[in-house]
């Protein structure tokens, strides 16, 4: 998949995407500044593959996945899927887009209407956007069950009746209803029993291998996102800070945050377990409303230098496909950084695996 | 859910006969004299024989069970006999007497229902059609100037009370505009278009006074309900599913938001039947909520026990009713 990338075309194109939202405040609600949850993001999403989407709770992945599908009103950016404009298409137009890019939600409880019984919640896109009769939409919605391994018998039942992973299959299947293209998987697994994860996880792959789907897998899982992505990317504080190949990425990690995520992941190996290191950042996550200047995150970085703090890292490509946007891998900076970002790459190597 | 309808109304039974006795004892300690109304010049022995006439020296037990027989067994029978036209007995069968009007209590009440039921369902009918839209529309487009609005008139209809809007309606429209008369006239007949335009006349301001307080209230529930489920995922996974925001906001969040407020409207019912003093008072409407406040002045307790216990039999069944609806409502909800 590493060398495949160039001669597949890009299905969603992702351009400086920003989404900010408003901090009202004060008597008369005057906008007082803004929570700068995704700022700036560019990736593209190659037809057929999983961009795993990373970082930890609250940098802004969901929103940036929601932002994709323009589930949000964006701020700024361009965001084209399948060669259509959807930052700047008007609602009208984005209904008749929304065939081809479906969601995942996270929660499988709330995001099904309770009060609407399985078949029609599968159903209910194929009215909306298709002139099928009843015959054929209920013919539509038991190969969907089929398809995600739910028993026809439950169509009549409402999602209250199904266990955590049963309504996955549920969503799973509505996502499905109008053979989209892409489909952003927005932490599918999270609330799921590990147990269940797994099975989940292989569904979502085998549905790609059958119906040729896109998927942007967001997660906070790295272990999940090794075993379903093939690029990944991370994000911190509303950032991309590397995009990656996915073995490139776990074993030879650029940015220090990624180096500090990967570190993170439980070895189950003890004998191995022993000798890795872990990287234990210090402080919080900054405020989204209030993000620091310079690097996001170089008040947190083990090895922060004194340009991090005043100029803003260029997002770059660092090797074949691997982009990130540090300084430690800027090789015109100054020489003291470049001597530094030399050394990293083989302590990343020792820290990853 | 029959076998919970079934249980609950079983636990009906015990509820309404404790109820019926605290109501007893509590007109019975009340310092009240169903003579006290009659002119100073009777003297005291006479006073004492008016008493014992109407049984108000015999044991209080002795009292309520009579008033329990008459109420659970003779009037029943009576209405039995009224509505099939056969005769059970001799006919001939003690009922629930008003001290003051010496007729039948259950009398007056169908005298009166009607009235009520026109004026103050009416009310509450107008109350939750414009509460509803005002609620969806206040959340949908929350902190507009709409909301605003709608949330200053919520204030102003739930704080100012009854007897003063009332009050203000008729110096404005009866007194300086001449527009709606002052008085409700219970005589006048509906038979052909000028008296049903002279029925829509006398009642639209009673109506309008009472359906601005309810609907105060109705729409700050709607308004709450419908905030509640516009944030939820499911409506995120309706726009995703790329459905028209009209069908995103009817048939998935307002039905949702329906179901909390559908309970507060039935548990609210009984109210209706219970007419609203007040309000009958100032517009002269001679309903329900009237006869319970001259029986209450006049002591006379036959007619505000009766009174007192149909509405908390309303009570407890539409609060078995608003249990029911959300069981049928929401399919979260088992009983059984």
């Amino acid at each position: 998949m590493f060398d495949a990338g160039p001669t597949r075309k890009p299905l969603v194109e992702v351009r400086g995407l920003k989404m900010h939202f408003p901090i009202m405040a004060g008597v008369l609600r005057r906008r007082i500044g803004a929570v700068k949850a995704v700022d700036g993001v560019s990736f593209d999403i190659l037809e057929g593959e999983t961009l795993g989407l990373v970082g930890e709770s609250g940098c802004g992945k969901s929103t940036c996945g929601r932002a994709i599908l323009r589930l949000y009103d964006i701020t700024e950016g361009t965001i084209r899927i399948n060669g259509h404009d959807i930052a700047r298409a008007s609602h009208a137009e984005l209904r008749k887009l929304r065939p081809t890019m479906q969601m995942v939600f996270q929660d499988p409880q709330a995001s099904l209407n309770p009060r609407m019984t399985v078949a029609k919640i599968i159903a209910e896109p194929l009215d909306e956007h298709t002139t099928l009769t009843r015959r054929e939409k209920m013919q539509r919605v038991h190969e969907l069950m089929d398809a995600v391994g739910l028993s026809r018998d439950f169509a009549n039942r409402f999602p209250h009746e199904f266990s955590g992973g049963q309504r996955q299959r549920i969503g799973i299947a509505r996502a499905l209803a109008l053979n989209p293209k892409f489909i952003v998987c927005d932490e599918p697994i999270a609330a799921l029993d590990v147990s269940i994860q797994a099975q989940v996880v292989n569904l979502l792959e085998d549905l790609q291998d059958q119906f040729g789907l896109t998927y942007l897998f967001i997660s906070h899982d790295l272990s999940m996102v090794r075993h379903i992505a093939d690029r990944v990317a991370v994000m911190y504080l509303g950032k991309v800070v590397e995009l990656a190949p996915r073995e490139a990425l776990y074993s030879a990690p650029l940015h220090p945050y990624t180096q500090a995520l990967l570190s993170a992941v439980p070895e189950p190996d003890p004998s191995v377990r022993s000798t890795t290191e872990r990287i234990i950042l210090q402080g919080d996550v900054p405020s989204p409303a209030n993000p620091p200047e310079g690097c996001n995150f170089s008040t947190r970085c083990p090895r922060v230098m004194e340009i991090c703090r005043r100029q803003e890292p260029e997002f770059r490509e660092a090797a074949a496909g691997h982009f990130v946007a540090c300084h430690l891998c800027t090789p015109q900076s100054e020489t003291t950084a470049g001597a530094t970002a030399a050394t990293a790459v083989p302590k990343s190597v020792q820290q990853g695996e | 859910m029959l076998n919970y309808t079934i249980r609950r109304l079983m636990f009906t039974v015990p509820v309404l006969l404790f109820i019926s006795f605290i109501i007893f004892l509590l007109l019975d300690l009340a310092p009240n004299d169903p003579t006290g109304n009659l002119p100073m010049t009777i003297p005291p022995e006479v006073r004492q024989q008016i008493r014992e006439s109407l049984g108000l020296d015999q044991p209080i037990w002795v009292r309520y069970l009579l008033w329990c027989k008459q109420f659970f067994i003779n009037e029943p029978l009576n209405i039995i006999e009224q509505w099939f036209g056969i005769q059970i007995g001799d006919g001939d069968r003690l009922r629930v007497r008003s001290w003051a009007t010496r007729s039948p209590v259950v009398d007056l009440i169908v005298e009166r229902m009607p009235q009520t039921l026109w004026v103050v369902g009416m009310s509450y009918v107008v109350g939750i059609i414009i509460a509803i839209p005002i609620g969806v529309i206040s959340a949908y487009r929350q902190y507009s100037w709409f909301d605003q609005a709608g949330t200053f008139i919520s204030m102003v209809g739930f704080s100012v009370p009854t007897f003063f809007t009332g009050v203000l309606m008729i110096v404005v429209f009866s007194v300086w505009l001449g527009w709606f008369p002052s008085i409700y006239d219970t005589t006048l007949v509906v038979e052909d278009w000028s008296s049903f335009v002279q029925q829509v006349r006398q009642m639209a301001m009673p109506v309008f006074v009472l359906a601005l307080f309810n609907a105060a209230q109705i729409s700050r529930f709607m308004r709450a309900s419908m905030l509640d489920n516009l944030n939820q995922d499911y409506v995120r996974t309706a726009r995703a599913k790329g459905l028209k925001e009209k069908t995103v906001l009817l048939v998935h969040v307002l039905r949702n938001s329906l179901i909390p407020v559908v309970t507060v409207i039935a548990l609210n019912v009984p109210q209706v039947f219970g007419g609203a003093i007040i309000t009958e008072q100032v517009f002269k409407v001679n309903g329900l909520g009237q006869l319970l406040i001259i029986g209450i002045q006049g002591a006379d307790i036959p007619l505000v026990q009766t009174l007192t216990f149909i509405f908390a039999v309303l009570i407890v069944l539409f609060n078995l009713i608003a249990d029911i609806l959300y069981g049928i409502l929401d399919p979260r909800i088992r009983y059984d």
